[in-house]
C-alpha cells in the first residue's frame, strides 16, 4: 500500500513546494509593491534603477525589435505569397510586433539583460554580509534595493516595449519596401489603419507586468541566495529562468484576457 | 547591558550555539575569544536579529530584542562585520556617513562628509581615501573603513567583529586605543571578537571563552593568566596539546 501511494506523494509534495513557493513570490511582490509607496523613499536609488533598467536597455531592445521586425517582414511576405496574400505585410508586422513580438522580445532581453544582474549584484551583497550591514544601517533592503527596481521595471518597460514596437514596425518597413518593393507611404498608411487602440494597451500593459516580474524575480533570488560564488550563480540562474517562463506564461495569460472572444 | 539567557542557534544539523549565558554590563568592554568557527560571529549577529535564535532570549537593557521597535532599537548599535561588509557600490565617505544621509539621523550632506573624514582619521586613514571607492582599497583599509562607519553615529553599543586582523601591528595598536577610548570616553558598552591576545588584553574589561556553543570561562581580564582553567590556557597560549583538540 504505502508503495502504491509512494509516487502519489511525492507529487504531492512537489506541488505542494510549488504552491509554497509561488507564495513566497507573490507575497514578496506585494511587500515590495507596498514599499514603492511608504516613506522613506530612495531617489538616488530610484534615478539609478531607471537609468540601468530603463535607458541602458534601450540599444539592446531596440536592435532585437529592428532584427524581429525586419525578419517578420521576410516571413510573412514568403509564407503570403503561397495563397498570393504578399500584400497583407504591414498589417501582419504591426499586429505581431505590437501585440506579441515586441512585448515578449522586450521581456526576455529584459530577463537575461536586467534580472541577470540584479540577482547577481543582491546575491553578491548578501553574500558578502552588505545586506546584514544594511540592516544594522536601520535601512530595510526591500525598501532600499527592492522598491526603486520594482518601481523602474513598471514605469521604463512598458516605455521600452513602446519603442520597441516603433522600431520593430520600422525595421518591417526597411525590408518592405527597400526589398520587397512595397510604397512607402501605402505602407504606412495601412500600418496605422490597421492598429486599434486595443493593440497597444495590451503591449503597454504588457511591459508593465514583464517589467513587475523581471525585477521581482531577481531581488527575490538574489535575496534567497546561498553562500559563496555557487550561490551566486545559482540565484542568478534561478531568477532568469524562473523571469523568462513567468514573462511567456503572463504574456499568454494577458493575450487571453484581451484578445480571446 | 546586554544579557544572552540560553541562546541556541543550529545551522542544519550543525549546532552552533547551546545554551550561550553571558552578561555585558553598560559602558563596559566585554572580549569573546574561543576557536575559529565555535559561533562568536553568530552570537553578536543574534543580538541585532541578523541571526534568530532557536531557543533562548537576549535582552538589551532588560528588554527582549524581539520586541518594539526595530529601527529604534538598531539605531543604537554599530558593528563591524568581520568581512568589512562595504557597499562597493558607494565611495568610502558615503559608506562610512551611510546612516547619517539617510533617515532619522540625516544630516546635510557637507556635515555628513565632514564626520565621516574626521572618522576615517580616527582610523588612521588620510582624507584622500574619503572618495575612492572600496574595492580600490587594501584588506586593512577596508576593514577600517568599516571601523569607521561602526563608530559614525557615536552609538551606545558596538560591536567589532576581529578588529585587527589583517592589520599591521602598529595599526592594530591604534585601533586598540580607539576602541578603548570609545568606551572610556563616549561610555559605550562594546563587544569584540578577536583571536589577538595583545587586542584582547588592550581592550578587555571582561573575557569571555566560547567553546562548545557555551561560554567557558568568563571574568576579568586581570585573571586571565590564573584562571586554573585547562581550556583557557591551551587557548592564550596557544598550545596544539591540551583539552581542546586541534586535529579534528
Ligand atoms: N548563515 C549560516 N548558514 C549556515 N551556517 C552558518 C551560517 N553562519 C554561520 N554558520 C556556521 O556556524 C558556525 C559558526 O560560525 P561563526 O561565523 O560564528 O564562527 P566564528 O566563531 O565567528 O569563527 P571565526 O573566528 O573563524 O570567525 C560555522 O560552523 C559556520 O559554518
Ligand atoms: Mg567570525
Amino acid at each position: 500500500m504505502t508503495a502504491l501511494l509512494s509516487p502519489l506523494a511525492h507529487l504531492g509534495r512537489a506541488v505542494l513546494a510549488a504552491l509554497t513557493s509561488i507564495g513566497r513570490v507573490m507575497i514578496y511582490a506585494v511587500t515590495a509593491l507596498s514599499h514603492i509607496f511608504r516613506p522613506p523613499y530612495y531617489p538616488r536609488e530610484v534615478f539609478n534603477a531607471f537609468v540601468q533598467i530603463g535607458w541602458l536597455s534601450l540599444p539592446v531592445v531596440g536592435l532585437t525589435a529592428l532584427f524581429t521586425g525586419g525578419a517578420l517582414a521576410l516571413q510573412i511576405y514568403s509564407g503570403g505569397a503561397r495563397f498570393n496574400a504578399e500584400a497583407v505585410v504591414p498589417q501582419i508586422v504591426a499586429i505581431g510586433m505590437v501585440r506579441e513580438l515586441g512585448p515578449v522580445m522586450a521581456g526576455l532581453m529584459i530577463a537575461a539583460r536586467v534580472t541577470s544582474s540584479i540577482a547577481a549584484e543582491i546575491a553578491t551583497m548578501k553574500v558578502t554580509e552588505q545586506i546584514d550591514a544594511l540592516v544594522t544601517l536601520s535601512t530595510h533592503p526591500m525598501k532600499y534595493l527592492t522598491a526603486p527596481r520594482l518601481l523602474a521595471g513598471l514605469i521604463t518597460v512598458p516605455i521600452l516595449v513602446g519603442v520597441g514596437d516603433v522600431i520593430g514596425v520600422a525595421g518591417g518597413y526597411f525590408v518592405a519596401t527597400q526589398s520587397l518593393g512595397f510604397n512607402p507611404a501605402a505602407y504606412l498608411k495601412n500600418t496605422v489603419d490597421f492598429l486599434e487602440t486595443l493593440d497597444v494597451v495590451s503591449s503597454l500593459v504588457k511591459g508593465c507586468v514583464f517589467g513587475g516580474i523581471a525585477t521581482v524575480m531577481g531581488c527575490y533570488y538574489g535575496m534567497q541566495s546561498g553562500r559563496g560564488a555557487q550561490g551566486v550563480g545559482q540565484a542568478t540562474k534561478s531568477s532568469v529562468e524562473a523571469a523568462a517562463v513567468l514573462i511567456l506564461a503572463a504574456n499568454f495569460l494577458i493575450t487571453g484576457a484581451f484578445f480571446s472572444v | 547591558m546586554i544579557r544572552f539567557e540560553d541562546v541556541h542557534k543550529a545551522f542544519g544539523s550543525n549546532r552552533v550555539l547551546r545554551g550561550l549565558t553571558l552578561e555585558v554590563p553598560k559602558g563596559t568592554s566585554m572580549v569573546i575569544i574561543g576557536g575559529s568557527g565555535t559561533g562568536k560571529s553568530v552570537a553578536i549577529k543574534s543580538v541585532l536579529g541578523l541571526v534568530t535564535p532557536d531557543k533562548g532570549r537576549i535582552l538589551v537593557d532588560g528588554k527582549d530584542t524581539t520586541s518594539g521597535d526595530r529601527d529604534a532599537f538598531l539605531a543604537r548599535f554599530g558593528m563591524l562585520f568581520q568581512g568589512g561588509a562595504l557597499f562597493d557600490s558607494l565611495p568610502v565617505w558615503q559608506n562610512v556617513a551611510f546612516r547619517l544621509l539617510r533617515g532619522a539621523l540625516k544630516r546635510p550632506q557637507a556635515e555628513a562628509r565632514e564626520i565621516a573624514i574626521e572618522k576615517l582619521r580616527r582610523v588612521g586613514l588620510k582624507p584622500e581615501t574619503a572618495d575612492q571607492f572600496p574595492a580600490e582599497l587594501s584588506g586593512g583599509m577596508q576593514k577600517r573603513v568599516g571601523l569607521a562607519r561602526a563608530i559614525a553615529a557615536d552609538p551606545e553599543i558596538i560591536f567589532f567583529d576581529e578588529p585587527t586582523t589583517g592589520l599591521d601591528p602598529i595599526m592594530a595598536g591604534v585601533i586598540n586605543e580607539l576602541i578603548r577610548e570609545i568606551v572610556v570616553e563616549m561610555g559605550a558598552t562594546a563587544m569584540t571578537i578577536t583571536h589577538d591576545m595583545t587586542s584582547v588584553r588592550a581592550i578587555a574589561d571582561n573575557v569571555a571563552m566560547l567553546h562548545d556553543g557555551v561560554i567557558k570561562w568568563t571574568g576579568p581580564v586581570a585573571k586571565l593568566d590564573n584562571s586554573g582553567d585547562p581550556y583557557l590556557d591551551q587557548f592564550i597560549h596557544g598550545r596544539a596539546e591540551g583539552p581542546i583538540e586541534a586535529v579534528r
